[in-house]
């Protein structure tokens, strides 16, 4: 269950920020979670709610974008779609396989309100 | 609860040293937050109903990556080569420590730090080898981070030039995610789990360097393949430097320690 301590240290990071702008609180959060960062969104967003409890993120919305694995052939440069991490390439066979994209894991951006409710 | 010092640290982290009942040290969260919480009075852009958009582009990790970093750079100052060992409960990770260190110690300065959610008893087990020692007892917490780590460190009497074995929370899923400041991560399976486990836990596996498979004395009684085990882990990373081995034995053992002193020449 490392979505917890995830979800502590996004409420912490978000809280410094939104602090820092003056908020009164913060109504949505946009998060970036690549299909093979490990997380899972759901589990995530469970545990956000009871992370988030007390703070200005307390109502937060998590909005999660989930970029697909992107592999890129060692051997002959093809780029293709990967599900796993063990891919192989469609085209020669060749497992050695580089990600390229689908390891995010970010917080893109959040929005705060002024006035507390 | 704290049931030493009877304190309110939920789910943190302590630190405790073998043989010292008395000694425990709280790792505290907050100790290394520099943020002052200042509050600006913002009325120059006042928006009516709707909220303002702040960009983050932040790394949810960046905290522990960046403290993960100001490990490393420790480690590299004293030219500590510091191991992250990983895998899931029994396979045997200190097992394979008690056996290893007493040769290693032969050559260079050993020092551990053990972690498990409760007790000492690892460190008792390593304690007993003299080396130096610490224990990090997560609490609730699935996985070592590197704030755990970095106040180990401190207490943790250490010689430049050591290698330094830190063994995590058994556990194949959450300490894929935290940077500990380690060289390498070294991913332990035994011959009594599953040959697919590298497919099952693919994170793990591919966030490694050194891949060891433990309890090879075992071969003749389980249904393991080991051909098919180390064929699966490479599929997850091309890059896995595998061993076979049994601690228990010590088959394969010389291998390891003969990579591993090499590594610690070039350090």
């Amino acid at each position: 269950m490392h979505e917890m301590s995830i979800a502590l240290s996004i409420v912490e990071a978000v809280e410094e920020r939104a602090r820092q702008e003056g908020a009164g609180w913060v109504s949505e959060i946009e998060l970036l979670v690549g299909k093979l960062a490990g997380i899972e969104p759901e589990s995530l967003k469970f545990c956000f709610s009871a992370a988030a409890a007390g703070t200005l993120a307390a109502r937060a919305l998590l909005a999660i974008e989930e970029p697909e694995g992107v592999g890129e052939c060692g051997e002959c440069g093809m780029t293709f779609p990967v599900n796993f991490y063990y891919a192989e390439c469609p085209a020669c066979r060749s497992l050695r396989v580089k990600i390229i994209s689908g390891e995010e894991f970010l917080i893109q951006s959040m929005t705060i309100e002024e006035e507390e409710e | 609860m704290c049931d030493t010092c009877g304190c309110s640290t939920e789910g943190g982290a302590v630190l405790r040293k073998p043989g010292q009942s008395d000694y425990h040290l709280h790792v505290n969260e907050h100790e290394n937050a520099h943020g002052e919480h200042h509050s600006h009075e913002h009325g120059d852009h006042h928006h009516e109903g709707s909220g303002r958009k702040v960009v983050l582009e932040q790394d949810v990790l960046q905290k522990n990556n960046l403290l993960a970093e100001r490990n490393r750079g420790y480690f590299e100052a004293r030219k500590i080569f510091a191991l992250n060992f990983l895998s899931s409960p029994g396979s045997g990770k200190t097992s394979l420590l008690e056996k290893i260190i007493p040769a290693l110690q032969q050559r260079f300065p050993v020092a551990v730090i053990e972690g498990d959610q409760q007790t000492t008893n690892d460190a008792d087990r390593i304690q007993a080898l003299g080396v130096p020692v610490i224990q990090i007892n997560t609490g609730s917490g699935c996985h070592l981070d590197a704030l755990m780590v970095n106040r180990a460190m401190k207490e943790l009497e250490m010689q430049n030039n050591s290698l330094l074995c830190i063994e995590n929370v058994g556990n194949l899923v959450c300490p894929a995610l935290f940077d500990l400041g380690e060289a390498l991560k070294v991913v332990i399976i035994s011959v009594t789990e599953g040959d697919d486990k590298p497919l099952k836990y693919p994170t793990m596996f591919h966030e490694a360097d050194i891949c060891i498979l433990n309890k090879i004395d075992l071969l003749p009684y389980v249904e393991f393949d080991a051909a098919k085990c180390r064929e699966n882990a490479m599929r997850v990373n091309h890059h896995l430097e595998w061993f076979e081995l049994s601690a228990k034995t010590g088959e394969g053992l010389a291998a390891l320690r003969e990579w591993l002193e090499g590594k610690m020449a070039q350090h």
